[in-house]
């Protein structure tokens, strides 16, 4: 977002959705495969990575073992 | 903003990185000076505005005006105070996000998402309840202590609990209490949590209830939260994984719908039978909903509902904010009422100090957010600075949101306000009944003028305008709020047709985290309760978390403790918000005092004694506050404050067999004197564990004044090896180190392929 934005409109407004896209599955947490897709491949980890499939699921029962609280 | 040019320092922790950190001086510009002038001018005309000018007319952007700009003078000089004297977090050290990253649930976070994912996570219905049960003592009180209090106390709480937990691994605050306080100080701590949690997850229960009873079209709304969550599990696990945004699309969608729908069944004389429960009928509901729910798979309930939740609520606390500075309503209640000095105030008892600070509650200080700060966050936060903008400026979005509460509260019509947070005990409960008590309350204008007769007309009217049979007696907040955000709504969105439908938007948004946080405050206590058990001898198979039979105990006990007090409270002849919501706020003010009590332990074993008022001062107000409310509610003679002077008025009552109204028979005078004796324990209870935990920490605060510091168990230095900036915006040194790292060829932190600081 600081890089020179381009100066047609257009590529602007598109580039103000994908912020916004990015943003809002930032908050609420679905971009997590992209992130361990990412984090694996970095790690250098001979394993392949678990599927999209796999991950979710291991995800909701990790979870499940380590709940976390909310707000009144 | 500028930079400080003279000792700006970039500092590597290997020579073949870019720098991991820079160290720069506050901005002390000329235009960074006129820019915090004009701010400190602007705020200080709303102050005056809304404290001294008052009159017949004021606006409620005033409010707007004094809060946001406290906030940012608060953040720019006294949030970097605590940063540069007390906490000094230092960017050449990895954070636990940083040390332990597994792509799970240790993983450095962009600091913006990671804001908003803390501020959902310590939003929910607290900061909105308390401010709309405040409004009682007129605006002036509440707004002030919401916003001197969260600068001075909450976002300190916050910020520093989070502080610590970053340097200890991202420990939870029970686990911090234990390793700083030792094994008593620990024990009485997580004790308290525990007993804390029941009482919290009965009164939201109780809040969701009286905003239900007797309303099909609420009921079914909310009922219908439950297929969609159901739903939008059974898609995400099996029909298309991982497509979190999509679904929340969907299930948004639905929900809408669902509220729409509402209107039919209320309107369906069938259907309007089957969702009219009353008070009690609702209340095992939610206990039978409470205990399934929290033995359910997380991905087929509590996962996904989590996506609803975080939409609606940034989405609806979003959409107020735009109402407020679209309506500008103009003020309808006094600066200061009666009820401030009396006690006698209709929607809780006691006077100002200590209750409304014991009211007010979340917004301005929750000890339920050291429980976030810690554990939760740190495991995401890239750099030890960025716990500014996270604790402390995150605590200072949710004080905001308590401040819309409080403008939407105060801009409905007076007599509207008490007919609807007065029990129904003592109103009456229908529109002739509730006008005849209200023109007994003596209310006045906001210029001091008497306010002209209540209406039953108008009672009457202003629940068929929402579509409910009755609005008067709907206490616990969450219906006064309802209705004064359908009022700000419909003028700026869909006109006075659509009041009904924002009055059961604004229900459903509020019901649906408050259940989301039933379900996820169970799941947890019912942990906390078995790692409790484990330690008994005999019952270490509770530690075995896969171990389903004992996991159903844990559960059934758990729900068994907030579901009594719940039923206590929804059959309470003298309404259970009033007897048990000043618990509520007590118990919610005590987790605080804990949590400030830890951090004061370790700011003494730093040896920063100096530095000891900052978390010092709040504390110190807020033992003053809880336990002269506790003692009140222990000791009080007055039978409205003190829980065992209700007791023996019932009970003498009771034994000359008389009955004492608003108890209407013999088994509700029993019920009240079972109540109140409930409630006193627990009130000395939670006082008791709080003077524990207090006595032990100032034990500690006294051997570090004699040895000049303790060992603190503060994790060892692990060196950095990404860069990420402070704060929202880069400054322009910063920006000079993202570019190095850039012509290094090198992504300065792996926070996601997409957008980058």
């Amino acid at each position: 977002m600081t890089t020179n934005p381009s100066p047609v409109w257009t590529a602007r407004l598109v580039r103000a959705v994908q912020a916004a896209r990015w943003y809002a599955r930032g908050v609420i947490g679905a971009d997590a495969y992209d992130r361990y897709l990412e984090h694996h491949q970095r790690s250098g980890c001979p394993v392949a990575p678990m599927t999209e499939r796999e991950f979710w699921r291991d995800k909701t029962d990790h979870q499940q073992r380590n709940p976390t609280s909310r707000c009144c | 903003m500028s930079e400080g040019p003279v000792s700006v320092r970039k500092i590597r922790t290997d020579p073949d990185l870019p720098p991991v950190a820079v160290e720069e001086p506050p901005p002390n510009t000329t235009p960074s000076k006129i820019t915090f002038g004009v701010i400190g001018v602007l705020g200080a005309l709303g102050w005056v505005m809304i404290a001294i000018v008052r009159g017949e007319r004021v606006n409620a952007m005033w409010f707007v005006f004094a809060a946001v700009c406290s906030y940012i003078i608060a953040f720019r000089f006294y949030s970097r105070l605590i940063e540069y004297k007390v906490l000094k977090p230092r960017d050449t050290r990895a954070t636990p996000a940083e040390k332990f990253e597994n792509g799970k649930d240790f993983m450095p976070t962009d600091r913006r998402v990671l804001y908003g994912h803390h501020f959902a996570a310590i939003a929910g219905a607290g900061p909105l309840v308390g401010p709309v049960l405040a409004a009682q003592m007129g605006y002036l009180p509440g707004t002030i202590w919401i916003i001197v209090g969260v600068i001075f106390a909450g976002a300190v709480q916050d910020y520093m609990v989070m502080h610590l937990s970053i340097r200890r691994n991202g420990r939870s605050l029970g686990q911090m209490a234990r390793d700083e306080l030792g094994p008593i100080g620990g024990w009485a701590a997580i004790l308290g949590v525990l007993s804390i949690m029941l009482i919290l997850l009965a009164v939201l229960c109780i809040v969701v209830i009286n905003a239900l009873a007797e309303s099909p079209w609420g009921v079914f709304s909310v009922a219908m939260t439950i297929p969609i969550a159901l739903f939008m599990g059974v898609y995400l696990r099996f029909l298309r994984p991982g497509k979190v945004s999509e679904v929340s699309v969907i299930g948004v969608a639905l929900l809408l719908l669902a509220i729409v729908a509402g209107r039919w069944v209320a309107e369906d004389p069938t259907l309007h039978q089957v969702f009219t429960l009353s008070k009690p009928a609702l209340a095992w509901w939610i206990i039978a909903y409470g205990f399934l729910a929290s033995v359910l798979p997380v991905w087929l309930l509590l996962a996904p509902r989590d996506y609803l939740s975080t939409f609606m609520k940034v989405g609806t606390i979003i959409l107020l904010a735009l109402g407020i500075l679209a309506a500008r309503p103009t003020v309808q209640m006094p600066a200061i009422t009666e009820f401030a000095s009396n006690g006698k105030g209709p929607a809780f008892a006691g006077s100002l100090f200590p209750f409304l600070f014991i009211t007010i509650a979340c917004g301005a200080l929750s000890g339920f957010h050291a429980l976030i700060s810690s554990g939760t966050t740190p495991k995401l936060i890239e750099k030890e600075s960025q716990a500014r903008m996270m604790g402390y400026g995150g605590m200072l979005m949710e004080s905001f949101v308590a401040i819309m509460a409080m403008v939407a509260a105060v801009s409905i019509d007076q007599n509207l306000y008490f007919a609807m947070n007065s029990p129904t005990g003592v109103n009456g409960g229908t529109p002739e009944k509730a006008a005849a008590y209200l023109n007994t309350l003596g209310l006045v204008t906001p210029g001091g003028a008497p306010l002209p007769p209540a209406d039953p007309a108008m009672l009457a009217q202003a629940a068929k305008d929402v579509g409910e049979a009755s609005i008067i007696g709907r206490t616990g907040g969450a219906p006064t709020l309802a209705v004064g955000m359908s009022e700000i709504m419909h003028g700026v969105f869909g006109g006075a047709a659509w009041k009904s439908f924002w009055y059961h938007f604004a229900i459903m948004f509020e019901a649906l985290f408050i259940l989301t946080t039933v379900d996820a405050g169970t799941r947890v206590a019912r942990f906390m309760f078995s790692d409790a058990l484990s330690n008994v001898r005999g019952l270490e198979r509770f530690k075995d978390p896969s171990w389903t039979v004992g996991a159903w105990i844990a559960t059934f006990i758990v729900v068994g403790g907030w579901g009594s007090i719940l039923v206590m409270g929804v059959n309470d002849p003298l309404g259970g918000i009033n007897t048990l919501y000043p618990l509520f706020g007590i118990a919610n003010q005590l987790l605080a005092a804990i949590a400030l009590t830890v951090v004061f332990s370790v700011i003494m074993k730093n040896g920063q004694f100096k530095w000891a008022w900052i978390p010092g001062l709040p504390l110190l107000w807020d033992l003053a506050v809880t336990l002269t409310a506790s003692f009140q509610k222990i000791f009080s003679n007055v039978p409205a404050i003190g829980y065992w002077a209700q007791r023996q008025r019932y009970a003498d009552a009771l034994a000359k067999g008389e009955v004492l109204a608003p108890a209407k028979t013999k088994g509700q005078m029993e019920q009240v004197v079972f109540n109140s004796t409930v409630q006193g324990v627990l009130s000395i209870v939670f006082a008791g564990l709080v003077v524990v935990v207090v006595a032990v920490a100032l034990w500690v605060a006294v051997r570090a004044v004699k040895a000049g510091g303790l060992p603190t168990t503060e994790e060892p230095d692990t060196p950095s090896r990404i860069f990420a900036p402070k704060s929202f915006l880069p400054t322009a040194a910063e920006k000079e180190v993202l570019a190095e790292w850039a012509a290094a060829g090198k992504s300065p932190t792996p926070v996601g392929s997409h957008a980058h600081g």
